[in-house]
């Protein structure tokens, strides 16, 4: 199993950086198919907890509000001690004194809105950071059961490391970035449009100045970011080439040097980092200009709103704390709107991740058979294929009109070459793929009329790929299996031959299985087949359960698995033919379809495909 | 950290200079500002000042602005260059101290963990170098020296600055004692859900058929409970860093106002106007001291997961290969394809116990020699003594006449077609795999190509394909089954035209069928290659000229099938346990 995680371009680490744009942290954005529609689903999804949002949207606005409000309390602030200063009154200079009670008054009014607006935002905050949390959480679960609940047939088409992605990385993504945007979003807006109504109720000039100097700023800043885009999804493609070289090439160390290819490697690997490097600065450089643009909007409108400011006080129009409310606004009114922009393009990968998550969420389940009343219970084994159709793809029939019968206790061996398809026929037993036409019965009971755990409980299966999870050999072995007790493990173990070693384990039969107490291929495959035994089923599948071990280990295991098949009707899959001959039916197969059947003595009478297989391993080179 | 930007060039060193003059600069620029904007407070609060000169001053004041900008535009420009341009050539470094690594060196970082060196490590340091540039040096002038500026204007507004930046380092430093810790915890806990859900995805049948549902979802639940607590409780510490932000800038304005107005109020009437001024300037001064302290904070954030980032690059720069070129170009003609085994041993460095001890044996050019051994017996490692993958303990080991270890990689390579265990394919196209790497003569031709993927059986399904020799092969030939990926690599190997194959157990995932037909066809074509070969299966060695037999790194047995079935024990329980008795007598 590879450590690797898909790496998918999203945002950073985004929670340490605070408010102002993140400009620098920003990857390429992806673009969602439907915005509005995977947002309705994740709104829909979070239905739940609506009220809670319903809360924490309104405090988001009131927060904003009062602290618009509060730069207006500034300004009051500023008016009473300019009342204070000399001024000159009809030409005689008069000292006036501050009314520090209106001061004191104002002043405590503003740590008042202050006050209600720190208070009203950590209670949003705190809100959608569990909300958003409590929802990732869901997700996880609902995809961990989803795999579950869907046909193998959906696997084949989709990658391991796919599924994986979308657990951890889309769901990440959402967490984080519904997290950073939605309270934003609301702050922003109501700060945006709270800040634009005050700086008109106070002055309609100043106002306009200031909202016009934000806009050709903004403007620019947009120009800016459409312009780095380009660099950015190039960077995101550079970089995506280079970790493929590189991860191909460190994988391939052993033949890269055999063959030479040092060198045409190097030559690859420069070219790419060579685009890499100009899209990586000039990426880095666009979006480094982001915050220093945001600050020269800033100075801009400050300027602008006091050149105007002071011609207007000069002119006797307006009070001075009006420009001194104002530097404050234009502060207000600016940075909402980078971080609205922000937001936006945060929201697009919350869609973008979205969409994949509800995408594999809404996959075709595998039916719920909950109304069927069959049950197959204390089966002899007797298994029957009558005129059984199947193909992977509808339009490819693999196997046509198959029909054999099984008696209990028989010995059934599938063999091929690779690539035949001889893992067909135990998906078909097992139900994990439904035949196209035709039925399998167990005693008689077509298995498609029986809820599939039903049909899995009446069989054990020991696959190639050993597959022991992290936790205690016992656990291993009972795995799901309900009220095995201590003695039957020991008797499993005993009777495969790996007792003897698990004693020898510091732990014994408590050692937990992780990558550092790690077994021998050979004693993965043992515990694999105790655990086929606790299971204690009627029927039996092996498929290929000794080819990944070595020659010496494979009789210990082999015979294990003859003691595992007495009394139970088998299926083997073996490219070793030797150990097949005493089949009581062989299944021959090629290119997907099963090409002859028969005893091992009828097969090679007919000097078939099987006979040439069989012959093949004892040739000598000519 | 420090060290790894010992590797600057001159010339990044210069553009990091240019950066810090301009940030000086700027700095200056930006601490300007509010001078101006107080003269303009000044002139509109003195009665019957000119239009003019608030115009004037504006101007001065756009002007500053506008330089400050053009100067962060510069500092930017520098900072992204060099950045990038350094991290271009550390990449580059490890790209190629990785390849002079052998496989000791390999094994011991793991390339798992060589490739997160090269690539993620890598980029996180080109974003605190880029970052750094501009902010870990203007934060601190920028603070110090608004400081300064602030700190003759009145003690009451100096410490209510004071204050608030308390509070700002007050905050950051809870998260990081309380919050940062649970962040390094979320790694191995995203790793544990990982670890989860890839059990299930990888085990999926067998949680089928063992009805295994409920138990593999109680364990993600239970992963998934303590990675969302963990989250949770990091997402609402993270959660108070805006509002208390906000909260600081509005109150620090409101505090110097409401101080103002005292301090305003008790002075001297000729005193009042030029304080009120001051006032609004240092407002201004106070959001500036503490956006360069919240700066601060995040880079003490950042910094040490880049320094973590940069010593394990540096670890990788800092290794040296441990073997050696030689300088032969050319094996004696007279012993061509010839390979001789003498007194060969070999142990990991470190380790205790001989992996090989003791093996000799030679072979002549176009004989096989074949080698078999339970796991463990050590027949792949010595087989991979031979392209000097590892070198030997002692004894040496002879090709055609000279010690390997005289010879110049290339040279030692060029003699050699090695098809390995697991069989890597690049991303590029078939005809592109197989004429792979550089064997010291011309470019192997369409015919080449062709007739070595015949010899290797692949001809029927590479015809099969889209734009046949031309289809495209994924990375990790991920669109080929695993028996194809086999052919194709041995037919790289058939391609090189080599003096001697060597088969890491590269028969295994061949069917008997097509095994057999192989090495007809091999023996046939390629007459006069030595072939050496590890295999699993007795019916691929069957008749090799001389087989080895192993076991637990010494040779117990060394001969011919007949001859080594009736005097070596290990090769007999070996063969009895794959054949009949019957068969054997065939």
């Amino acid at each position: 199993m590879s450590e690797k995680r898909p790496t998918r371009p999203g945002p950073g680490p985004g929670p340490m950086m605070g408010p102002g744009p993140r400009g620098g942290m920003m990857g390429a954005m992806e673009k969602p198919k439907s915005f509005g529609g995977t947002m309705k689903k994740l709104l829909r999804y979070c239905k739940r907890y609506l009220p809670v949002i319903i809360i924490a949207v309104v405090s988001a606005g009131a927060s904003s509000v009062f602290h618009v409000l509060a730069p207006n309390n500034l300004k009051n602030l500023g008016g009473e001690i300019e009342k204070g200063l000399p001024a000159l009154i009809n030409g005689i200079p008069v000292v006036n004194s501050i009314d520090l009670a209106a001061v004191a008054r104002i002043a405590w009014f503003s740590v008042f809105l202050f006050s209600a607006s720190l208070l009203l935002n950590l209670l949003q905050s705190q809100i959608m950071a569990t909300i958003t949390q409590k929802t990732s959480k869901r997700l996880r679960t609902d995809i961990s059961q989803k795999i579950n609940r869907l046909p193998l047939k959906y696997f084949d088409k989709i990658s391991q490391g796919d599924v994986l992605s979308r657990v951890t990385n889309d769901v990440d993504i959402i967490g984080q970035t519904l997290n950073q945007s939605i309270g934003a979003l609301v702050n922003s807006v109501t700060m945006f449009i709270g800040s634009m109504v005050m700086m008109f109720v106070n002055n309609w000039i100043l106002a306009l100045t200031a909202v016009c100097s934000s806009m050709a700023g903004f403007f620019f800043m947009t120009l800016i970011m459409k312009k780095s885009q380009k660099h950015f999804s190039a960077q995101q493609n550079s970089l995506g080439a280079i970790n493929g070289h590189i991860e191909e090439i460190y994988t391939g160390h052993n033949v890269v040097k055999a063959y030479n290819g040092s060198r045409k490697e190097k030559e690859t690997f420069e070219s790419i980092n060579d685009k890499l490097y100009v899209s990586a600065w000039k990426s880095q450089f666009l979006s480094g200009l982001m915050m220093p643009l945001m600050g020269f909007i800033g100075n801009f409108g400050y300027v602008a709103v006091c050149v105007v400011g002071a011609t207007l006080t000069i002119n006797g129009a307006i009070d001075f704390s009006v420009i001194i409310a104002f530097m404050v606004y234009i502060r207000l009114f600016t940075q909402p709107l980078s971080q609205i922009a922000q937001a936006f393009n945060t929201l697009q990968s919350t869609a973008a991740a979205g969409e994949r998550v509800f995408e594999f969420l809404e996959e075709k389940e595998l039916q719920n058979e909950s109304h069927k009343q069959t049950r197959l219970e204390k089966i002899t084994g007797e298994v029957e294929f009558r005129h059984v159709n199947f193909g992977y793809v509808p339009e490819k029939t693999v196997i046509n009109n198959f029909s054999a019968k099984i008696k209990a206790g028989q010995k059934v061996a599938i063999v091929g070459p690779t690539g035949a398809g001889k893992t067909t026929i135990v998906n078909l037993l097992m139900r994990f793929y439904e035949l196209g036409g035709g039925e399998i019965l167990l005693d008689g009971v077509p298995i498609n009329q029986v809820p599939r755990e039903n049909v899995h409980e009446q069989f054990g299966m020991v696959l190639q790929d050993t597959w022991l999870f992290e936790g205690t050999i016992r656990d291993n072995i009972i795995y799901d299996k309900q009220g095995v007790s201590d003695e039957q493990v020991v008797a499993a173990c005993k009777t495969v031959g790996l007792h003897h070693f698990i004693r020898t384990l510091p732990d014994g039969y408590n050692t937990v299985l992780n990558a550092k107490a790690s077994l021998s291929e050979g004693q993965k495959q043992l515990v694999t087949i105790a655990r086929a035994m606790i299971q204690n089923a009627p029927l039996l599948i092996l498929d290929e359960a000794t080819s990944s071990v070595d020659t010496r280990t494979e009789r210990i295991v082999q015979k294990a698995m003859d003691r595992l098949t007495e009394g139970r009707t088998s299926f083997v899959i073996a490219h070793r033919l030797s150990t097949i001959k005493n089949a009581d039916l062989i299944l021959v197969m090629r290119d997907g379809d099963i090409v002859e059947n028969g005893t091992h003595e009828e097969l090679l009478a007919n000097e078939g495909f099987y006979a040439e297989l069989y012959n093949s391993q004892f040739e000598h080179v000519a | 950290m420090l060290k790894l930007f010992k590797r600057l060039n001159a010339r990044e060193w210069a553009m990091a200079a240019v950066c810090l003059v301009f940030i000086v600069f700027q700095v200056q620029l930006d601490l300007k500002l509010p001078e101006f904007m107080s003269e303009i407070t000044r002139l509109t609060q003195t009665p019957g000042s000119a239009m003019a000169d608030v115009w004037r001053q504006g101007g001065y004041m756009m002007l500053c602005a506008l330089t400050s900008f053009a100067c962060t535009v510069v500092v930017g420009f520098f900072a992204a260059r060099v950045s990038a341009s350094f991290s271009r050539r550390l990449r580059s470094l490890l790209f190629s101290k990785v390849d002079s690594f052998f496989m000791e060196e390999i094994s011991r970082f793991s390339t798992a963990s060589l490739i997160t060196r090269s690539t993620n490590d890598v980029t996180q340091v080109q974003m605190v170098l880029n970052m750094g540039l501009q902010l870990v040096v203007k934060a601190p002038i920028m603070a110090v020296w608004a400081i300064t500026k602030i700190a003759g204007k009145g003690l009451e507004w100096t410490m209510a600055t004071g204050v608030a930046v308390l509070i700002l380092i007050t905050m950051i430093v809870s998260l990081l004692i309380f919050v940062m810790p649970k962040f390094q915890k979320m790694q191995s806990l995203t790793d544990n859900l990982n670890r989860v859900t890839m059990e299930n995805l990888s085990g999926l049948r067998v949680v089928r058929a063992y009805n295994a549902e409920h138990y593999q979802e109680a364990k993600f639940e239970e992963a998934n409970k303590e990675l969302t607590d963990t989250q949770l409780f990091t997402s609402r510490g993270m959660a108070v860093i805006n509002p208390v932000m906000n909260i600081l800038m509005g109150g620090i304005s409101l505090s110097v106002y409401w101080i103002g107005a005292y301090l305003i109020n008790a002075a001297q009437a000729m005193e009042k106007l030029p304080l009120f001024a001051n006032m609004v300037v240092f407002s201004s001064y106070a959001v500036q001291v503490i956006m360069s302290f919240m700066i601060l904070a995040i880079i003490f954030v950042l910094l040490p997961r880049a320094a973590v980032s940069a010593k394990r690059i540096q670890e990788v720069l800092n290794t040296l290969p441990g073997i050696l070129d030689g300088s032969v170009m050319q094996g004696i003609p007279a012993c061509e394809g010839e390979v001789t085994f003498r007194g060969v041993s070999f142990k990991y460095p470190g380790a205790a116990d001989y992996v090989l001890q003791d093996v000799s044996f030679s072979v002549n050019k176009g004989e096989t020699v074949a080698f078999i051994g339970s796991t463990g017996s050590g027949k792949s490692t010595l087989i991979n003594l031979v392209p000097r993958f590892f070198d030997a303990t002692e004894g040496e080991i002879l090709v055609s006449g000279v010690n390997i270890k005289d010879y110049t990689h290339e040279a030692l390579n060029n003699k050699i077609g090695y098809v390995p265990q697991k069989a890597v394919l690049f991303k590029g196209s078939v005809a592109s795999n197989v004429a792979y790497g550089d064997n010291g003569r011309d470019a192997p031709t369409q015919d080449d190509i062709r007739s070595a993927v015949q010899i290797a059986q692949g001809g029927d399904f590479v015809e099969k394909m889209e734009n046949r020799y031309h289809a495209d092969i994924a990375q990790g030939g991920t669109n080929i089954s695993g028996g194809q990926k086999q052919r194709l690599s041995i037919a790289r190997a058939v391609c090189r035209k080599p003096e001697i194959y060597i088969f890491d157990d590269s028969f295994s995932a061949l069917d008997y069928k097509t095994d057999r037909l192989l090495r007809t066809a091999l023996k046939k074509e390629t007459a006069g290659v030595t072939s050496m070969i590890v295999a699993q299966r007795i019916g691929t060695i069957l008749d090799a000229d001389q087989i080895i037999v192993l076991d637990e790194g010494r040779i117990v047995g060394k001969g011919k099938h007949k001859e080594l079935l009736k005097s070596c024990e290990v090769y007999k329980e070996i063969a009895m346990s794959q054949l009949s008795e019957e068969e054997l007598a065939v």
